[in-house]
């Protein structure tokens, strides 16, 4: 590249004149951070950041008023937005199971791998197409194998995946939802990630994200989540993009047994400012546990407490602001330490809870069971249930059968979608009612199919992954939910919308099946090319022979008694034997 | 004996009749099954394409004012006159302008038109009166004498496709011919301004034809502009490295309706544009600059710009729903503490808009703040952004990215601004001219590489898509050198577009890509296993019968001798 100078006649004298009588017009978009940290009861730490920006603007204005200036929402995104008329997008990527037994519910949940759900504009015409270059777009983005996607694991779920955002879009025609189990993250995943934030990972909450710390956990989840929404001070439709990235370090199990942790040992750094384009910053810190500090002690003490209502259960937090000065004390660095001095009491059951795993033997057929457990103890509540399985393991679905406390439980709605062979997954949505305190368990029968010596992956001996089932349902609450929408409400609080009060909505996810097809030995085609080749050619060659023989009448040699006979009358000199 | 010998003729048959069968039958069957799929492409037309005569066809129009020809003269001017000029470049391209110059006087409303009292306003009533079509040219030739321009100047182009042009001193005793003549050495410089010049055609045809390191040098003006291509990204992005203290706001929606949009409207015909902004904070320099004690302000030299431009480009982002290639606009806002920053130009002079741009790429302006608050402000501190100013620049850029070059005019001629629309007819035209013949240039190129290609690989699957992707390609082409024949500019344009977006359709087609050709020698080993066992005893009793039937025809003429 040759650098030349440009050489244009300027005005160099009134750069100055207008700056002092300037005041900027209230900025139509805003930018929020917030990190949650949880204790968890195994000794764990959950670590929850999620980054907000909203933007008065709409990305599906044709012509003239295309969006297309940015400042805070990042541009690639926005383009995105508007070219696919996308109305809601949702994409995860994790590393890990989620454990909810032993770690309750994270804040945003996520199946292991890829997870992408899209809603489209009611506009647009092709969905498949749009779908299509989308998925190889964001791939583009996120540095991912989501142009993997393809119609063969793409469904239209009927009833689980909701708009969480605006518009009561019902026709899921508009809906395409894929996971990829396989797919692992990794920091070239994380990169892209943080470039979309706008201070990037210069300053603010994101300096602690440090990739080699944050893949050495035993769970991270990275999101991303753009809806449209409400906002009540803007009192129009604004865009909202929500980025989420969750960690759960296991220190415990990994540093001699000691619970205490810090942000420095924890991310090996200390803040030192919020991100200066942020409206708020904070960091909450759960401690519920510890109401009068017999359990843990916090350092630096904070005097801000918070309380909020999370997932039926109301906790408090103790909340630090980075916009204030006062929080980073004299050294202008803040380390948060948490030091332990009992131990922590017994963890409330989460709920709702499910498991999957894959039964049978040999090659042939198997059995996939999928066991949901209600611990309320006195209220029994609807769950939906959603199994997207490939079109290579064949469902039996005359063998589905729902027990629950040994008992047949007729699910009241199934919308089963068949799969077509190379064209599309099987789709499976029930609404099973769950007994209070009880274990439903959803079991149907497969058989594997036998695939094309091109179809299998490079490790066929892995075995092929079938995505997680996602179970969707409103779980009775134990305190009251609060339905109104402020401003001042923590992000992680925030984002599914409550309904009302009595219940508050939960998905989770079951662990992916790993499940072995029969495997041909894949030197085969040149084997059975050979082989053909010799069958025919041995066959040919015979046939030639008995075409191209000359058939003669041989004089049939005489018995040896004879020749010898013979022999013995030669030398004696009298007639031979005919 | 007969019956061995009637045995012995059924052998020969047999042997003769699985020959014939192998043969005839199982050899093109063989053939027909594995044979790949290969759709009939105009090779011949396609040849022809390669080599390249291009004909450029400019109307231009003499319109003798009063007061420039004498009336015997006047009665005496042809209708018109037929100018051709060949070059051959190389040995395949050939380039023929032609000028077809028609002569005649100016009408009454024409006369009124160059009685305003300025170049401009006659300009303007002249475009009034008429409507030139795309790439013609329009010369009033005004007397000696006229005051509508300063003494100096000997031609004022004026915003559309009209020209005014001092007529050069004639002697009253020449006759007409000679007149004429020497109005043609100033209507050929007027026309190499206004339409094209010999070095921007050799310039646009730069991907067909090998340049020398002399001429590419020599050519580094014209070769500035970004390829042609059928739409073009734009992004201005607002840097600041700085957010702690600088809250920067700049108004690059108004901006782009006000200065870009105008031109970009013009421009339509040519490509599709498409705009867009960003703000990127925290963008740092991969360079620090240097302190410069004599001036008191950080200093970077361009050599450096390009390390400097890295780390940025990184977080620019190409534009994730097209293809197109993309113009970068920078504008750099230095943070507090390397305030004022100033760019030196490979001269180590100070650069009065400080700002730099590279072909091809785009272009970065460094914007100071410094001035515009006292130490004690309040961060982040407010700062409105001066568009003007910055628009200014980022304009002059944008028309140096695209081709609309500032040509360095003749002595004596002057160029009127092109004015609020950001671009005169004249540059437009000579856009379309060298777009048109760089288009027909890429096209055939690529139309003649890949019937190439697909000549040499036998193996490669043509399938009907790409077939017909070539051939659209090749009659857009034909009728893109037609209409540049024929003078029809816009037309030339449009075609020459669809040449080049289907032949790289072709060209880029993924089926064109598939694993699909084995080399020839892998695919007979496969087939040995079938080949050697069924051949080898067809061949040998073959010979074998061939043999016999040579001894039988030996003992024969034995016999008979």
């Amino acid at each position: 590249m040759q650098w030349q100078s440009t050489d244009v006649e300027v005005n160099r004298s009134d750069g100055t004149k207008n700056s002092e009588t300037f005041t900027p017009a209230p900025a139509k978009d805003q930018f929020q951070e917030e990190l949650v940290i949880r204790p968890l009861h195994s000794g764990d730490i959950y670590a929850s950041f999620q980054f907000r920006t909203l933007w008065d603007t709409d990305f599906l204005q044709e012509g003239q008023k295309k969006v297309s200036h940015y400042r805070l929402f990042p541009k690639s995104l926005g383009q995105v937005l508007s070219k696919f008329s996308v109305q809601e997008l949702h994409i995860s990527f994790t590393q890990g199971f989620w454990r909810t037994m032993q770690w309750g519910q994270p804040f945003i949940p996520s199946p292991p791998g890829a997870e992408l759900w899209v809603w489209f504009h009611h506009t647009v015409s092709d969905v498949d197409g749009n779908w299509k270059e989308l998925t190889n777009v964001l791939s583009g983005i996120f540095c991912a194998s989501l142009n993997f996607i393809d119609m063969t694991n793409t469904v239209q779920p009927s009833a689980s995946f909701k708009p969480l955002g605006l518009g009561n879009a019902t026709d899921h025609r508009f809906l395409r939802y894929a996971t990829l189990p396989r797919e692992i993250v990794c920091t070239e995943n994380l990169t892209p990630w943080k470039k979309l934030l706008p201070c990037g990972s210069k300053a603010g909450l994101a300096v602690l994200m440090k990739s080699e710390k944050l893949f050495h956990s035993s769970f991270h989840s990275q999101a991303v989540h753009i809806r449209p929404i409400c906002q009540a001070s803007f009192f129009s439709k604004s865009w909202e993009l929500r980025q989420t990235l969750n960690v759960v370090f296991d220190h415990y199990t990994s540093g001699q047994g000691k619970k205490e942790w810090s942000l420095f040992k924890m991310f090996s750094r200390t803040l030192t400012e919020a991100c200066p384009l942020a409206s708020s910053s904070k960091v909450y810190v759960d401690i519920t546990d510890n109401p009068e500090g017999e359990l843990f002690e916090l350092s630096p003490a904070t005097p801000l407490l918070s309380q909020a209502v999370v997932l039926g259960d109301r906790r408090t937090y103790s909340v630090y602001d980075l916009t204030r000065a006062e929080t980073f004390g004299q050294l202008r660095s803040f380390n948060l330490l948490l030091r332990w001095k009992g131990d922590s009491g017994d963890m409330l059951r989460p709920l709702l809870h499910a498991e999957r795993y894959v039964a049978g033997f040999g090659l042939q057929t198997g059995e996939i069971h999928t066991v949901i457990y209600n611990n309320h103890p006195y209220r029994a509540f609807p769950v939906l249930l959603m199994d997207s399985v490939p079109w290579y393991l064949q469902l039996y679905i005359h063998t589905l059968t729902v027990t629950s406390k040994s008992r047949d439980n007729k699910p009241s709605y199934i919308h089963y979608q068949p799969a077509k062979d190379r064209h599309r997954p099987h789709l499976l949505e029930m609404l099973i009612q769950l007994p209070p305190h009880s274990m439903t368990e959803v079991t149907v029968q497969f058989e594997r199919a036998l695939l094309k010596w091109t179809e299998y992956t490079p490790d066929p001996n892995h075995g092929f992954y079938v995505g997680s089932s996602v179970i969707s349902a409103l779980v009775p609450s134990m305190v009251a939910m609060s339905t109104n929408f402020t401003q001042d409400q923590p992000l992680f609080s925030s984002f599914v919308p409550v309904k009302e009060e009595s219940s508050y909505f939960v998905r989770v996810y079951t662990e992916p099946l790993l499940v072995n097809l029969p495997t041909p030995d894949f030197s085969m085609p040149y084997n059975v090319i050979c082989l053909t080749c010799t069958v025919v050619a041995v066959g040919y060659g015979s046939f030639y022979n008995l075409l191209t023989r000359t058939f003669q009448v041989d004089e049939p040699s005489p018995p040896l008694a004879k020749r010898l006979a013979n022999f013995i009358r030669r030398i004696r000199g009298v007639p031979l034997l005919a | 004996m007969a019956a061995l010998q009637l045995e012995k003729q059924r052998v020969r048959n047999a042997v003769l009749a699985i020959a014939a069968v192998v043969i005839v039958v199982g050899i093109p069957l063989w053939w027909k099954t594995t044979e790949t799929y290969r759709a009939w492409l105009p090779y011949s037309e396609i040849s022809e394409l390669d080599s390249l005569q291009l004909q450029l066809s400019v109307d231009i129009e003499v319109v003798f004012s009063r007061g420039t020809l004498t009336p015997e003269q006047q009665k005496k001017v042809p209708l018109s006159h037929v100018n051709v000029k060949e070059h051959q470049i190389d040995a395949k391209t050939g380039l023929r302008y032609k000028y077809e110059t028609r002569y005649r006087t100016a009408t009454i409303m024409e006369e009124d038109a160059l009685n305003q009292p300025t170049a401009a306003e006659a300009d303007l009533s002249l475009h009034m009166l008429s409507e030139n079509s795309c790439g013609s040219v329009v010369v009033y030739v005004i007397p000696e004498s006229s005051a509508l321009m300063p003494e100096d100047v000997k031609a004022y182009v004026g915003q559309r496709r009209t020209v005014l042009l001092r007529s050069p001193p004639f002697r009253s005793s020449w006759s007409l011919k000679e007149v004429l003549s020497n109005l043609d050495v100033e209507v050929e410089q007027v026309v190499s301004t206004m339409s094209f010049g010999h070095q921007d055609i050799v310039a646009a045809l730069s991907n067909r034809v090998r340049m020398t390191k002399v001429t590419k040098e020599s050519m580094a003006d014209s070769m500035r502009a970004i390829k042609s291509s059928p739409g073009y990204e734009i992004t201005f992005s607002l840097l600041n490295p700085d957010p702690k203290s600088h809250s920067l706001h700049w108004d690059i929606e108004g901006a782009v309706q006000s200065y870009i949009q105008p031109l970009l409207n013009k421009l339509a015909p040519i490509a599709n544009f498409s705009v867009d902004s960003q703000i990127l904070y925290y963008a740092v320099l991969g360079v620090n600059p240097r302190f410069d004690n004599s001036v008191s302000a950080y200093t970077l030299s361009a050599d450096s710009l390009s390390h400097v431009i890295n780390p940025v480009e990184a977080r620019l982002g190409s534009n994730a729903a097209s293809s197109n290639p993309v113009l970068n606009f920078l504008l750099y806002v230095p943070d507090a503490h390397h305030s004022p920053l100033y760019i030196r130009d490979h001269s180590k002079r100070e650069v009065p808009s400080n700002a730099f741009h590279s072909p091809r790429w785009g272009g970065i302006m460094v914007y100071n703040v410094n001035e515009m608050y006292g130490p004690e402000a309040e961060r982040p501190v407010d700062i409105n952004i001066n568009m003007a100013k910055v628009m200014g620049v980022f304009l002059a850029q944008l028309r140096l990215m695209l081709g609309v070059q500032r040509t360095h005019p003749p002595t004596g001629f002057v160029l009127q601004s092109p004015g609020s629309a950001g671009l005169a007819d004249w540059e437009l035209d000579r856009l379309l001219w060298s777009r048109s013949v760089e288009n027909i240039a890429t096209a055939s190129t690529t139309i003649t590489s890949l019937a190439q290609l697909l000549d040499q690989i036998g193996n490669i699957v043509i399938n009907d898509n790409v077939a017909q992707q070539v051939s659209s390609a090749v009659t857009s082409l034909q009728s893109a050198v037609a209409e540049l024949e024929a003078g029809n500019l816009a037309f030339a344009l449009h075609y020459s577009r669809e040449a080049v977006l289907a032949s790289e359709r072709a060209f880029f087609d993924p089926s064109l890509l598939h694993l699909l050709y084995f080399p020839d020698d892998q695919k007979f080993a496969i087939y040995i296993p079938l080949f050697l066992p069924m051949c080898v005893p067809i061949v040998l009793s073959l010979l074998k019968t061939v043999s016999e039937a040579k001894q039988r025809l030996a003992d024969k003429q034995a016999k008979s001798d």
